[in-house]
């Protein structure tokens, strides 16, 4: 337990950690309505009509950026999270798959993965966002078609190598049924591994969430979205520059908070040792 | 004895700090004449090998020398830099690898490799050095020399492979030659010719050899004089005879109690109904055009043991393999009580499995690192049939009854020794009810005095339980202790069948007499 107390995981999760609870608690702790317009561009610091103050300042519209920011987690945090949960079962699946029983299932599934994975990822993504229109729903669909093919490149080399060894041998000659032999006796031996690229792969998710909301691609407006604002506020980010410092700030420190925590769980398990 | 080649006085090599003991190895003395075999014996975890590399100046990292001395020709070993290493290792000390294959770098011809030595040191002239790598390997007794010095490791056999590092070793003339358990990962035969090579060596040149390994019979065969070390200490130090014939500490007594035999012993047979439990007719297996296992019929009678014997490559394990129908035969059948399991499929198949079971060879590939002993073992119990909370009873009483206590239920592999994991491999496979066990190679990746507490364990449980054990091993002797009846292999056919005290005091086939021949220690334990 004590190697998991080193400062690069303490610092990834409490930026990760600190996003989630924004997210969660979004309508307590936003100051202003989201969709609410009060004064177009006022500056951070700014008093509002009516009370309050625009910490962040407010946007083109008159909406207060801190309060978009924090109503703007909850997409980002439910849609990268859930968008690399079904990239994973979808990987993981299939490697396993390939990985084990070889032959020509490895063989259409590696080829299928290696086609997705030559074109360029965005480009990927805008075909099947304008293939299937903007809507939360695609953005996980699109993600994990993305995605899945490097988890199953890593779990099908993992289970290639695993099902080598003697204990896969005798859970055979025991009479293991194959579901019971890929998802309990290996599955659980590439955890390790995993559990880095899940992390790294959030991160990638997230940035690449706020790519769609740039492009446009992402949640329609009015909603607030990281990568729509950046948007909206691109235009004049040389007079206001307020307007999509702060977003960008949101996106990255979400993504910071996550590659120092894969970071910092690869070290601990070279630190754990290879035997164990 | 003339003056020392290699003096070690009350050398100590620490341990990093939260080790099982303070010292690798403790206060150890010994010298090293001329033209002497020194063999250093030990289990595994005795610090033999820590001994050598503190000799090749090349300690793993962490462990320290904390005191005491080593003396090569009155140059002292312990203080010198990493640059006078380089000229001292190959030239004045060299070394004999544990795994020749591995030595070897694969994608250089052997003989570009002995003319590496040579070029390493700045030695003699290329025209020279092609010609002495020639000279080396033909004094290795290597056929073709020129053919053999053109050719890539993985072309050569383990025993040519061992040459080769044997003629690396040799070609700079060093005073001490240091051979790491060299044999270990060889045949018995290429083991009976590479040791002859040695002895014939140090006759030739005169070096000082310090022959590190596990195995007595080996020891029997090739030492002046020997050392025993336990523990990081040296227990016992004196001429090969004595030590052998009337050995004085407790822990070399064991050692040599523990040597397997060709001794047969007679043994009760278990209360089982008489019958064939495994009859096997014309079982065979080709890989594309190479045939692993021709056409071999076989009967074994409920409750006794057949051992099959073999060197590598013989085809011993496509046998077991078929049997278990881990691969699928290509011909022929193999009837485990009148069932055929290559004639099943899908469920009907996995539950016809509990049948046979095997214990398999490499203690730490077998279990699964992620999952604790008990719930392994369990999860066998449950398969045959019982339920939940008697497959935990099943588990517990199982790991009592090969001796481990029940409390090691929730561990993990990692938490136990080689011979503790082949323990819980015993106890899984016997948790599925099997009527047959097949072991292989189940006791060679382990210490002699562990093997002969295992081999004694697979006996106890053959007579309480009536199983039939199929017993697959490299080794003569250690087959004579525990089967009934033996199979010798060669080149994937079965040579010689019959039972084993015939086969050892009147072996028929050539090959059969060539492997106790060729058995180390023959007649000296």
């Amino acid at each position: 337990m004590k190697r998991y107390l080193r400062p690069t995981i303490l610092i990834g999760a409490g930026l990760v950690g600190l996003w989630v609870l924004v997210a969660l608690f979004a309508p307590w702790l936003a100051p202003f309505d989201p969709l609410k317009s009060l004064s177009p561009l006022a500056l951070p610091g700014t008093p509002a009509p009516g009370g309050g103050v625009f910490w962040l300042g407010a946007d083109l519209l008159g909406r207060d950026i801190l309060s978009r920011m924090i109503y703007g987690a909850r997409p980002v945090v439910a849609l990268s999270t859930l968008a690399t949960l079904t990239a994973y079962a979808v990987g993981v699946t299939a490697g396993l798959l390939a990985g084990y029983f070889s032959g020509w299932i490895d063989t259409a599934l590696s080829f299928l993965a290696n086609v997705i994975l030559s074109f360029p990822v965005l480009v990927l993504y805008i075909v099947v966002i304008v293939a299937l229109g903007p809507s939360p729903i695609n953005v996980v669909i699109a993600v994990t078609f993305a995605s899945a093919p490097a988890v199953f490149r890593i779990v099908r080399t993992i289970a290639a190598d695993l099902k080598q060894r003697d204990f896969i041998a005798a859970a055979v000659t025991q009479g293991e049924s194959t579901w019971r032999i890929l998802f309990i006796e290996i599955l659980p031996n590439a955890t390790g591994p995993l559990t880095v690229d899940f992390c790294l792969r959030l991160g990638y998710t997230t940035i690449i969430i706020g790519a769609l909301g740039f492009l446009g691609l992402g949640l329609p407006p009015p909603a607030p979205d990281w990568g729509g604002m950046v948007n909206e506020g691109r235009a004049l980010a040389f007079a206001f520059p307020h307007l999509v410092i702060f977003p960008c700030l949101a996106i990255s420190s979400l993504v910071l908070g996550l590659s120092l925590l894969a970071d910092g769980l690869n070290e601990a398990r070279d630190g754990q040792g290879r035997g164990s | 004895m003339s003056a020392p080649i290699l003096e070690v006085s009350g050398l100590t090599i620490a341990l990093p700090p939260g080790a099982d003991r303070p010292n690798a190895i403790t206060d150890i003395n010994l010298a090293l004449g001329p033209a002497e075999i020194l063999c250093i014996v030990g289990e595994s975890g005795s610090g033999k090998s820590v001994l050598s590399s503190a000799l090749m100046g090349a300690l793993p990292r962490g462990l320290t020398i904390a005191s005491g001395g080593i003396a090569l020709n009155g140059t002292d070993l312990t203080r010198q830099t990493e640059r006078a290493w380089r000229d001292i290792r190959g030239r004045r000390i060299a070394m004999i690898p544990q795994e020749p294959m591995a030595a070897l770098n694969p994608s250089t011809r052997v003989g570009r490799q002995i003319e590496e030595v040579f070029e390493i040191h700045g030695r003699l002239t290329p025209q020279e050095r092609r010609a002495e790598a020639l000279r080396l390997i033909e004094e290795m007794h290597l056929p073709d020399p020129a053919r053999i010095a053109a050719a890539y490791p993985h072309q050569l056999s383990g025993g040519q492979c061992q040459r080769i590092c044997i003629a690396m070793a040799l070609s700079l003339n060093p005073d001490l030659l240091i051979a790491d358990e060299p044999t270990t990962a060889l045949d018995v035969t290429s083991q009976a010719q590479v040791l002859k090579l040695i002895c014939e060596l140090r006759d030739l040149h005169g070096q000082g050899v310090l022959f590190i390994t596990h195995d007595l019979g080996v020891v029997a065969d090739i030492a002046d004089r020997i050392a025993v070390m336990e523990k990081g200490r040296l227990v016992e130090i004196g001429a090969a005879r004595q030590i052998l014939q009337a050995p004085a500490h407790p822990y070399t007594q064991k050692l040599i109690a523990a040597v397997p035999s060709f001794a047969t012993k007679s043994r009760p047979r278990p209360a089982v109904e008489a019958g064939a439990c495994l009859q096997v007719q014309g079982l065979a297996k080709t890989y594309g055009r190479t045939q692993a296992l021709k056409p071999c019929d076989l009967v074994v009678e409920r409750g006794t043991t057949l051992a099959v014997v073999g060197e590598s490559g013989s085809g011993k394990s496509t046998l077991a393999r078929l049997l278990i129908r881990l691969v699928e035969p290509t011909s022929g059948a193999a009837m485990i009580n009148g069932q055929d399991l290559a004639k099943l499929s899908g469920a009907p198949l996995r539950k016809a499995r509990r049948t046979i079971q095997m214990i398999f060879q490499d203690p730490f590939g077998s279990l699964n690192p992620r999952r604790s002993v008990g719930d392994v073992i369990a999860r066998a119990a449950a398969l045959a049939g019982a339920d939940r909370a008697s497959a935990r009873q099943i588990a517990k009483d199982l790991l009592e009854r090969v001796g481990l206590s029940a409390a090691a239920y929730a561990r993990r592999p990692s938490a136990f020794s080689g011979g503790q994991r082949q323990r819980v491999g015993i106890a899984r496979a016997l948790a599925m009810r099997p009527d047959i066990l097949i072991a292989d190679e189940s006791v060679s990746a382990l210490d002699v005095s562990v093997q002969a507490q295992v081999l004694d364990l697979l006996r106890e449980l053959q007579l309480e339980l009536g199983v039939t054990i199929i017993f697959i091993t490299h080794d003569l002797r250690v087959a004579a202790g525990i089967s009934d009846q033996v199979a010798v292999m060669k080149r994937g056919e079965i040579v010689e069948l019959c039972d084993t005290a015939t086969l050892v005091n009147a072996p028929a086939h050539p090959y059969t007499q060539a492997l106790i021949a060729a058995a180390p220690g023959r007649g000296v334990i």
